[in-house]
């Protein structure tokens, strides 16, 4: 190897693990600190090992009710969501997955036209209130039921399927549904999983929609929850802090924490089919 | 297998339409209502009279947001921080695929790139918590970091004069990893060939990049650049309204999030409707010109 090759190769690899770390470092941070006490936390003797070891954080915000119901809040929201975007997303894709289809390009450029122009807020908004979905969580899930990019990337999923086999199920007398439901969606398994798993974290990681719909405390999602804690430093959560080892700090890192780990532990699973889920709609364009 | 007597078409295909029309009504009301409800930026609109019965007062909002100061603010706001993004945040993710693309031990980069890809699964709630906590002058590792340099501890969240720049590397930190799967895949697609050919011609590594590696991820910048050029108005609003706060307005505030914040909130419905009309026209046009443009000088477009 050359000189100049193998100086571009050791700069390389110690810039990608320095960039790692960089992803790394501030995660490592706050699980240091949600474990450790407060005044060691203020005084800023905290770096990525927790100092003064306590329990006293997460103690603090998983004895808060609030925080449960936002956790089972968003929970619904991402199974019924993610069941309903994945209902409608796979049926109006394999209906428009058929090329004899009448109207078929009419309809596609009516939703790739949405792509363009999204919904403006203020009248979305509008729209969801006369519909009398504020304060309810339909507000968070029919209003982005489908997703006109995962639409795009089934269709040509359910295209990518031999026509033989659904011809020869018609042919013994099947209708589309009992296809679709028989033949077409078991074959399509990992794209299914895979646009489930998007709608998912979507539907997990999401806050701007209840900000907006939802006004009821009761029914806020963990996230909205969350943001007003590390932002607006909700008061009613943070004096939970009763005694000396817990600090507002300390509180808020476990907080991140509480959040943070049901991706953490799914992430190692599902980072595969996101791979191959975004590569799939790259080809698309 | 024709049946005896043709039925009419619809009633053959009734299956079918009736799977696509509960996602085309989904289309229309949620997509195609409100875009049609974008009439009330001509309109007073009153919540009690509703959009059929607010008076129309003609281009009066469109006239009000060019005399508002306020409004050259945001716009100048998000420009600048949307051109950042196009400086700093377009180009990192090439770069990095370049970069680990270089990478021939397979472990490494493997590893390397699940965890780049990690913040992107992260909420904004909790990259902006991190962000806060990371700039923090009392506990952040950032300020620990400057204070070792040498320098003095800084109050980033409340500093008008940063907040730009936090918006723009966050945002990076976050999408930088995520962004590069759609160029590894287009630089996975070039055949080896023509580095073996390149070689023997006696080109070296860089001239390579230049040469090959290059102009094949072209069509592929081109086409997430034009897209990102029509959305130049459109910054996201969870990103920025978890890092904003009052002190920051002035220089952080972007059309999302003042559209929330005045449109929503502070019920200026009509207003808002017309700023958000603005950006989805000006998004357009500027769509269809760089789309003109880069047919004519890459023959790149995205139709």
């Amino acid at each position: 190897m050359q000189p100049s090759r193998r100086a571009f190769v050791v700069f390389n690899y110690i810039f990608l693990t320095l960039l790692s770390l960089a992803m790394l470092l501030p995660f490592l941070h706050i699980l240091a600190g949600s474990f450790s006490s407060g005044p060691a936390i203020t005084q800023g003797r905290v770096s990525i090992v927790p100092v003064e070891f306590t329990l006293g954080n997460f103690q603090a915000v998983l004895g808060d009710p609030k925080i449960w119901r936002s956790f089972w809040v968003t929970i619904l929201i991402t199974v019924v969501g993610t069941a309903v975007n994945l209902t409608a997303t796979s049926l109006m894709s394999y209906g428009l997955s058929k090329h004899e289809l009448k109207g078929r390009s009419a309809i596609v450029l009516i939703v790739l036209f949405t792509m363009i122009f999204p919904a403006p807020m203020i009248p979305s908004y509008l729209l969801v209130k006369e519909l009398g979905l504020l304060n309810s969580v339909w507000s968070l899930v029919v209003p982005g039921a489908i997703s006109a990019f995962n639409m795009i990337i089934m269709i040509s999923f359910f295209r990518g399927i031999p026509e033989g086999l659904t011809e020869s199920a018609r042919i013994d007398g099947a209708g589309e549904y009992y296809t679709l439901w028989k033949i077409v969606l078991p074959l399509s398994l990992p794209s299914l999983s895979t646009i489930g798993l998007f709608y998912a974290v979507g539907h997990w990681n999401s806050y701007a929609q209840a900000l907006m719909y939802i006004r009821n405390q009761e029914l806020f999602p963990l996230q909205v929850l969350l943001r007003r804690l590390l932002v607006d430093s909700d008061e009613q959560m943070l004096i939970r802090v009763n005694n000396a080892v817990q600090s507002v700090e300390g509180i808020k890192m476990a907080s991140i924490m509480v959040a943070t780990i049901p991706i953490l532990l799914v992430y190692p699973f599902i980072q595969k089919h996101f791979v191959k889920g975004a590569m799939l709609g790259s080809i698309k364009g | 297998m024709a049946p005896p007597k043709k039925k009419p078409y619809l009633l053959r295909h009734w299956a079918i339409y009736s799977m696509i029309l509960p996602g085309l009504l989904y289309f229309l009301t949620f997509k195609y209502i409100p875009l049609t409800g974008s009439i009330i930026a001509f309109q007073d609109y009153n919540i009690f009279k509703g959009v059929f019965g607010s008076p129309y007062v003609g281009w009066k909002h469109f006239e009000n947001l060019f005399t508002l100061p306020e409004f050259f603010q945001v716009l100048r706001n998000t420009l600048l921080i949307s051109l950042y993004q196009l400086a700093f945040g377009f180009p990192a993710p090439i770069l990095l695929a370049l970069l680990l693309n270089e990478v021939r031990k397979l472990a490494f980069k493997r590893i390397s790139q699940t965890v780049l890809y990690l913040p992107h699964f992260m909420s904004w709630v909790i990259v902006g918590g991190l962000v806060i906590n990371f700039l923090s002058p009392t506990i952040g590792l950032f300020n620990d970091f400057l204070e070792w340099l040498g320098f003095e501890r800084i109050f980033f969240m409340q500093e008008p004069k940063f907040i730009r720049s936090i918006i723009v590397t966050s945002g990076i930190w976050k999408e930088v990893g995520w962004n590069t799967i759609i160029y590894l895949a287009a630089l996975a697609g070039i055949n080896p060939e023509y580095y073996e050919a390149a070689e023997v011609d006696g080109a070296g590594k860089f001239r390579q990049v230049v040469s090959i590696t290059l102009p094949a991820l072209l069509p592929t910048i081109m086409v997430l650049l034009l897209l990102r050029i029509g959305h130049i108005l459109d910054l996201g609003f969870e990103q920025i309204y978890m890092l904003l706060n009052p002190l920051l307005w002035d220089n952080g505030e972007v059309f999302d999030t003042y559209i929330y914040r005045v449109g929503l909130l502070g019920g200026q419905y009509s207003y808002t409707t017309a700023i958000d009309m603005f950006k989805a026209v000006v998004g357009f046009i500027l769509l269809m010109g760089a789309n003109r443009l880069s047919k004519k000088t890459t023959g790149n477009s995205l139709y």
